[in-house]
């Protein structure tokens, strides 16, 4: 199907949407499946959300993603009116689940700009098994369903792209219309197998083509046993097309396993023979619902309302949310620094501080106060609580188990804590890593930790909390713990180390596990032990800004601490003076500043500078002489040395004073600036309080040009 | 570019043939007055390492950062200290803002199409190819500039280099 790309808003907000539903329906089912069951309450929202994705992608035309959650709502809606006791709670979830899997990955292709192009014939089969299986456990319905259900089966919806306007007028009740009618008898090679479903893609590739489709047999997709009798009598499709007689018969002579394919063109009311069972109940657009007595029978016309009104059923607290464009927000931000420095600009002019107004002075502090109470709101409105990744996970851990068949409980705490929106992007991979080798190497097997005493379930607790400007998230589990041993060994063997073994502390031992092409584990499994996975988690948090501790202790478990820092936009600095120049350097990355004595500091025969501070050996890297800034000074034991770390590297800048501490607002260099050159060692700029611009200093840049 | 500048044209006709015309080395030069967003006096400016000479650095407009252009070391010509007189002409093309240091702004002239000589045969050299057209008022010629060319990188760095060091000694504020 080739997209327009016109509608770009209008693919924009559908895919926001879906995703939406689709993470509820997640939820909802991995809430129900806690509790045991569907309420149901779960029952009507899972009908709900698979109805919403439904009308709107029949809406979008992405009809595989219609068809899916078409078929599943027709399970839901059986559960819904018939209210089976003991059902298979785990299968449903398994289908609903698979549904969504499969309705995530087409969405991922329609953000890319790609075609939704998933074949959902195997999920739809498999639903309607089900369906089938349900209801001959629990019963029918009623007779006047069964007997629609076995007349709709006649019925191949009509696709809503070939031309619906073109549908009405050929469906006129003399049944004559444009288009001439054929009759195809299709037998498969003996030895094909499965000629059910062939014969059903079969069918469901020539919906694309023709107009009217029926068959004979005609419950092929639900009933293996027409394989049968399809090898036996062949299959007989009966259509109505407006393409030529030989376009249609290539498409046939096409298909792979044919024996014998009949093809002759027919009178149009043979097609009638068919079209009348269905006239009365199908609606001639492709929604067919095979109950009547639903309460909104869902037609074309009315469909756009129905998906309007529902989610506002779904509870008032999503009407009070509002979804907001990130760059609208990002200027916002942008605007109101601005302000910022330009209240403090005004009040602090030295023209208008000799004034000697009570109300200028009053009024001044004011502006103050709202200036920073406006700049607060802005930075809270791109906080985003981590709650919607923290329940990801749930569903991780539950397919995981499944898989492992073990048991494992995640606890969350904490998920309210709010993180800046750039920066929750960047930690759901990293948390999914760290919990799939939780469980996947942590968490010990069932009798391994009954033998240890511990309790049959293994635990997860996945924490977050505020501390100062840091976010701290938490993983512990309480598996078997690292060992340090098989660590040094397997880093030994792939030549991992950096440092001699016996200066090692714990933590940096257990650091190597965060490396890449680490792994403990001997074989490889689905989920983890190939090595990749757990560098990702250092890489994405040091995109961010955020550091990685490890800690562990055999048989009581492993804890992994990710520190970021609440928001990328606001970084605490330190303001340094070289020359006339004032750079700022990340407060995280400092770990002091000092004055050198003479005898400290010594040249290398390359003439590299180093400093010895208690008994270790650092590069100096001076700032005027790297970036030729005059009149700075010269002398080491004049100025200061700063000694920064980043990504274990440590190296002493050389600047003429410290300006003290301070809290800045990150701004990229002009887009001229960075499209001409990237300046090394250069993370962005910011405006002082003064109105002048300090720039910003991107230590790893840094180190990278002087590597200890 | 050529296209926005087109809409900018119809939206306001009355700026078609109009440029802001500024001082440079006792050479007029002409803008498209509708790049121009405000012309200033010389601010406080942040010099950036490692880039070419003739971006001074970086200012701060009314919490805006604007990198600053030295036009004369853009042509290649002697760099001399501001003074009263030296303005920035802020220019918006396209995604980039940038402050241009000149001499000193004259006027806005508004030429007719007739008097505007597209694209003159120059010999060679650097200044050469930021000159879009040539501007007739009486007897006087006005330089044209080609504000695209002016803000591309695409030009032989290598050229600019070599004499970045020449500069860099002189230049002192």
């Amino acid at each position: 199907m080739t997209r327009n790309f016109e509608n770009e808003p209008m693919v924009e907000v559908y895919i926001f949407e879906t995703i939406q539903n689709l993470e509820q329906l997640e939820q909802v089912i991995i809430c129900s499946e806690k509790n045991g069951g569907f309420t149901p309450d779960d029952v009507s929202e899972i009908f709900r959300f698979m109805h919403t994705i439904k009308g709107s992608s029949a809406m979008m035309l992405f009809d595989n993603i219609e068809k899916v959650a078409h078929a599943m709502e027709d399970v839901f809606y059986y559960i819904r009116e018939q209210k089976p006791s003991g059902l298979d709670f785990s299968a449903v979830s398994d289908l609903v689940l698979s549904c969504v899997d499969f309705i995530k990955a087409e969405i991922e292709k329609i953000t890319n700009r790609y075609d939704a192009d998933g074949d959902p014939a195997f999920l739809i089969e498999s639903l309607k098994v089900f369906l089938d299986e349900l209801r001959q456990i629990f019963g029918e319905e009623d007779s006047q369903n069964r007997s629609q259900q076995k007349k709709q089966q006649y019925y191949i919806p009509q696709e809503k792209k070939t031309e619906p306007t073109a549908a009405s007028p050929n469906q006129d009740s003399d049944g004559k219309a444009a288009g001439s009618c054929y009759q195809v008898i299709i037998q498969y090679e003996d030895d094909c197998t499965m000629e059910n479903i062939r014969a059903y893609t079969l069918v469901f590739g020539l919906a694309e083509l023709a107009e009217e489709v029926y068959y004979l047999p005609a419950d092929i997709a639900e009933n293996p046993d027409t394989a049968a009798y399809i090898r036996e009598n062949g299959f007989e499709i009966y259509f109505r097309t407006e393409l030529g007689y030989e376009e249609i018969k290539s498409h046939f002579e096409n298909i792979i396993y044919v024996e014998q394919l009949l093809f002759r063109e027919i009178e149009d009311e043979r097609l009638d023979l068919f079209r009348q069972p269905q006239e009365p109940t199908a609606p001639p657009e492709s929604f067919v619902l095979p109950e009547p007595e639903l309460a909104k029978p869902i037609s074309p016309t009315n469909l756009s309302a129905a998906s309007e009104e529902l989610p506002k059923s779904s509870g008032g607290a999503t009407q009070k949310m509002i979804s907001v464009n990130v760059d609208k927000l990002d200027n916002m931000m942008n605007l109101v620094g601005e302000l910022m420095i330009t209240e403090s600009m005004v009040t602090q002019c030295p023209e208008v501080e000799i004034i000697q107004s009570e109300n200028f002075h009053k009024a001044a502090i004011e502006l103050h106060k709202i200036t920073v109470e406006l700049q607060d709101m802005v930075m809270s409105i791109r906080m985003v609580p981590l709650s919607t990744t923290f329940v990801k996970m749930n569903r991780i851990v539950r397919d995981m188990c499944k898989k492992l068949s073990r048991e494992v409980v995640l606890d969350l705490f904490g998920e309210e804590t709010e993180v800046d929106k750039n920066i929750i992007e960047h930690i759901s991979d990293p948390l999914m890593h760290i919990i799939r080798n939780a469980i996947d190497h942590g968490i010990e097997s069932e009798q391994e930790r009954l033998a240890k005493g511990k309790e049959k379930a293994g635990r997860i607790i996945l924490e977050a909390k505020n501390v100062g400007s840091d976010v701290l998230i938490v993983i512990k589990d309480d598996g078997r713990g690292l060992d340090k041993e098989r660590i040094l060994q397997k880093a030994r063997e792939n030549d991992l180390l950096t440092k001699p073994e016996a200066e090692m502390s714990d933590r940096e031992i257990f650091k190597l596990i965060l490396l890449p092409g680490f792994s403990t584990k001997e074989s490889i499994t689905e989920f983890s032990g190939r090595g990749v996975g757990m560098d990702v988690v250092t890489k994405n948090l040091e995109e961010v800004g955020g550091t990685v501790l490890v800690d562990s202790e055999i048989d009581r478990g492993t804890t992994i601490t990710l520190k970021i820092p609440l928001t990328l936009a606001i970084v605490e600095g330190m303001n340094i003076r070289v020359g006339k120049s004032r750079y700022t350097i990340p407060i995280t990355t400092i770990s002091e500043s000092f004055r050198p004595n003479q005898k400290d500091c010594m040249m290398d025969p390359d003439n590299n500078e180093m400093v010895m501070v208690r008994g270790q050996c650092f590069p100096i890297l001076r700032l005027h002489k790297h970036y030729q800034i005059k009149n700075a000074e010269t002398d080491l034991t004049k100025g200061i040395l700063i000694m920064v770390e980043q990504d274990e590297k440590v190296i002493c800048v050389f600047a003429d004073e410290l300006l003290g501490q301070q809290q800045v607002v990150v701004k990229a260099l002009p887009n001229y600036v960075n499209t001409m050159k990237k300046v090394l060692g250069l993370a962005g700029c910011t405006l002082l309080p003064d109105g002048s611009i300090s720039l910003i200093m991107d230590i790893s840049g840094l180190t990278g040009l002087r590597v200890q | 570019m050529i296209k926005e500048a087109t809409e900018e044209f119809d939206q306001d006709d009355d700026q078609q043939g109009m440029y802001l015309t500024f001082e440079l080395a006792n050479e007029y030069y002409g803008i498209w007055i509708g790049y121009v967003t405000e012309i200033i006096g010389i601010l406080p400016f942040t010099e950036v390492p490692e880039l070419p000479a003739y971006v001074r650095g970086i200012f701060n407009l009314r919490g805006r950062i604007i990198p600053l252009m030295d036009m004369r070391l853009r042509f290649q010509k002697e760099f001399v200290p501001y003074d009263e007189r030296s303005c920035v002409i802020v220019i918006d093309v396209g995604k980039n803002t940038v402050g241009l240091i000149v001499d000193s702004v004259s006027e806005v002239i508004s030429f007719e199409a007739a008097d505007i000589i597209e694209q003159p045969m120059l010999s060679s050299g650097i200044s050469n190819q930021f000159i879009k057209s040539i501007g007739k008022v009486g007897n006087e010629v006005k330089q044209l500039l080609d504000c695209d060319k002016l803000l591309s990188n695409q030009e032989v760095e290598i050229l600019i280099n070599q004499k970045d060091e020449r500069y860099k000694d002189e230049m002192v504020l």
